[in-house]
């Protein structure tokens, strides 16, 4: 049994309240299951807590079928309904159903427009950060070294992890929304120094310093460590938060990487040593030219046809580099009549890119800049799309399977071209 | 198929319990590890992601063998939801702990157990009976008879 302290103990008991006693007993379960030992406080939570799409309220009908009924019964697990106060914790709900304006040409009803809206109201009613994005450290979530957090999606947590420090497990719907109401999460995991040292040994012998290269690298990774903790050496190089957020986003898709060490660059890995937590340990992996070239064409196994009828960018969301840099390469062009270019990002880049005159190049080009969500977590892809373009490794993964189309990888200049001319010539230099 | 839990198991492996409880059923068996969103459709619990070997096959009112899980943080929301889909599994029983795979044992509210002293993915086949006693933390096996 997990050991509580004095206070989770009075919370199980009821002093704060019937729902935070919901999310005591969950986390208790949950805590039990892993056999972690204690609780940690955490004050800093992501997941999508209470959205559900209609069928799921209908499920709860004889409990009321609302945001509550949900709320109670699903993301808190309980048996009975309960009154759900504003959460405790700071409290962000990330990515899912669909712009907020452009939902019409993602395809969405009207009725499941309503649902989204009134969702949403809830959301920000219980005291919970309409964030809408995968990206919560790009808008205005950014934790710092050691603070435990409890995290949904996957590519924020490896960041989280890796490159800031923070500390956190890829937490679920049900551990985040206890974790708002409670302030706890199980003390399993990430959360624990033991845990953190790197697994296996990945050595860069090729040159990997753009986003291209590293979003390569990282599905390379994933592949190779599985969910293990790599720790890359070698000629990596030019970091920065976007090359990041495509490393990570990569491998936790190809292998469900939720850490990784890059000596040198991150900051639990100033020397090898310090990465391991003693010597060199697991597997030796190599990224040379031919394990390059075979990861390019992996990503590309999926694309057959060089007419490209989609372009979608965005995957993690575009922080307000990426969109400044694709109003760059788009401004005086158009986009091909006979394809779409979609550009996802959060609400808050998108502000500050409409304030920095880029929507409006955007507009011009006829690409279109939307928010909340992406095209694999709505399903959401323009009417007909039969090919496919992407400069993420990791929406190359999902979205060709998900929604049966074809994909091509590549760099987000390729990714334009073909946007404009509505071929893919993209090719490995 | 009611009484053979009255003969003598086949095998018993013993485990730790992740979810208590007993439960048992025709074992569905898989060494690939199981992604749950994107990877399971949650209105009928089958296993829709390319390449895995169960590909096409549901879990529904199933003990589910597999060596653990990944993907995405989903996971628990997605196998969550197949119990309002009637599509469940009937207990789960897995290798390699992680927070996925425990925090969906537990919404799930089945029998759980991972830990074992021999592989349950090596030794039990899809097909062979199992009964999953999480609380007393066996799993006793009945091999299906050719």
């Amino acid at each position: 049994m997990v050991a509580l302290t004095e206070e989770e103990r009075r919370m199980l008991d009821g002093e704060k309240g019937p729902a935070v006693t919901k999310a005591m007993e969950l986390l208790v379960r949950y805590a039990d299951a892993l056999g972690a030992e204690d609780f940690v406080y955490t004050n800093n939570i992501a997941g999508v807590p209470g959205s559900s799409p209609q069928w799921v309220k209908d499920y709860y009908r004889e409990d009321g079928g609302d945001y509550r009924a949900v709320f109670s019964r699903f993301d808190l697990d309980s048996d009975e309904v309960v009154d759900v106060p504003r959460m405790n914790a700071f409290s962000c709900h990330l990515q899912g159903g669909m712009d907020p304006d452009l939902w019409r040409d993602q395809g969405m009803s009207e009725d499941a427009f309503a649902n989204f809206r009134s969702d949403e109201e809830q959301v920000a009613a219980h005291g919970i950060q309409v964030l809408k994005t995968c990206t919560p450290y790009l808008a205005g979530n950014v934790p710092v070294m050691g603070e435990h957090c409890a995290w949904m999606e996957s590519s924020a947590v490896v960041f989280c992890n890796s490159v800031i420090g923070g500390r956190t497990n890829c937490e679920g719907r049900e551990s985040t929304s206890a974790a708002m109401l409670a302030n706890r999460i199980p003390n399993w995991g990430f959360h624990r120094d033991d845990f953190r040292k790197g697994q296996h040994s990945v050595q860069v012998e090729v040159p990997v310093h753009d986003i291209f290269e590293w979003g390569m690298l990282g599905y390379f990774v994933g592949g190779a460590v599985e969910d293990a903790i790599p720790v890359i050496e070698g000629s990596v190089g030019s970091p920065s938060l976007i090359r990041h957020k495509h490393f990570g986003a990569a491998a936790a898709s190809s292998g469900g990487v939720e850490m990784y060490h890059m000596v040198g660059i991150t900051p639990e890995a100033p020397d090898a040593e310090t990465a391991f937590g003693g010597a060199r340990r697991g597997e030796r992996f190599v990224y040379d030219a031919a394990a390059r070239r075979q990861v390019y064409e992996k990503l590309n196994s999926m694309g057959k046809d060089t007419a490209v009828d989609y372009v979608m960018l965005g995957c993690p969301h575009y922080s307000a580099e990426q969109i400044a840099y694709a109003a760059s390469l788009l401004e005086g062009r158009k986009v091909h009549e006979d394809c779409e270019l979609w550009i996802f990002t959060s609400r808050a880049v998108k502000a500050t890119a409409q304030a920095s005159g880029h929507t409006e190049i955007l507009c011009r080009a006829g690409a279109k800049l939307m928010t909340d969500t992406c095209s694999a977590i709505s399903r959401a892809v323009p009417e007909g799309t039969r090919v496919a373009a992407f400069d993420s490794a990791k929406q190359t993964h999902y979205l060709p399977a998900m929604v049966g189309i074809q994909g091509w990888y590549g760099t987000t200049a390729e990714c334009i071209d073909a946007a404009c001319t509505g071929r893919w010539e993209g090719r490995l230099s | 198929m009611a009484t053979i839990t009255e003969t003598k198991p086949d095998l018993v492996l013993r485990g730790r319990k992740v979810v208590g409880g007993v439960a048992e059923g025709e074992a569905l068996v898989t060494r690939d590890t199981i992604s749950g969103w994107g990877g399971v459709d949650p209105m009928s619990g089958t296993i829709i992601e390319s390449h895995h070997e169960l590909r096409g096959q549901s879990f529904a009112g199933k003990v589910l063998i597999f060596p653990g899980a990944k993907g995405s943080s989903g996971w628990s929301a997605t196998f969550h939801t197949t119990k309002l889909t009637d599509s469940a599994p009937l207990a789960l029983v897995f290798n390699v702990m992680t927070t996925k795979a425990a925090l969906g044992a537990v919404v799930l509210r089945v029998p759980s157990m991972n830990e074992f002293d021999r592989d349950p993915t090596e030794c039990i086949e899809t097909g062979d009976w199992v009964r999953v006693d999480a609380d007393a933390g066996t799993l006793s096996v009945w091999k299906k008879r050719a």
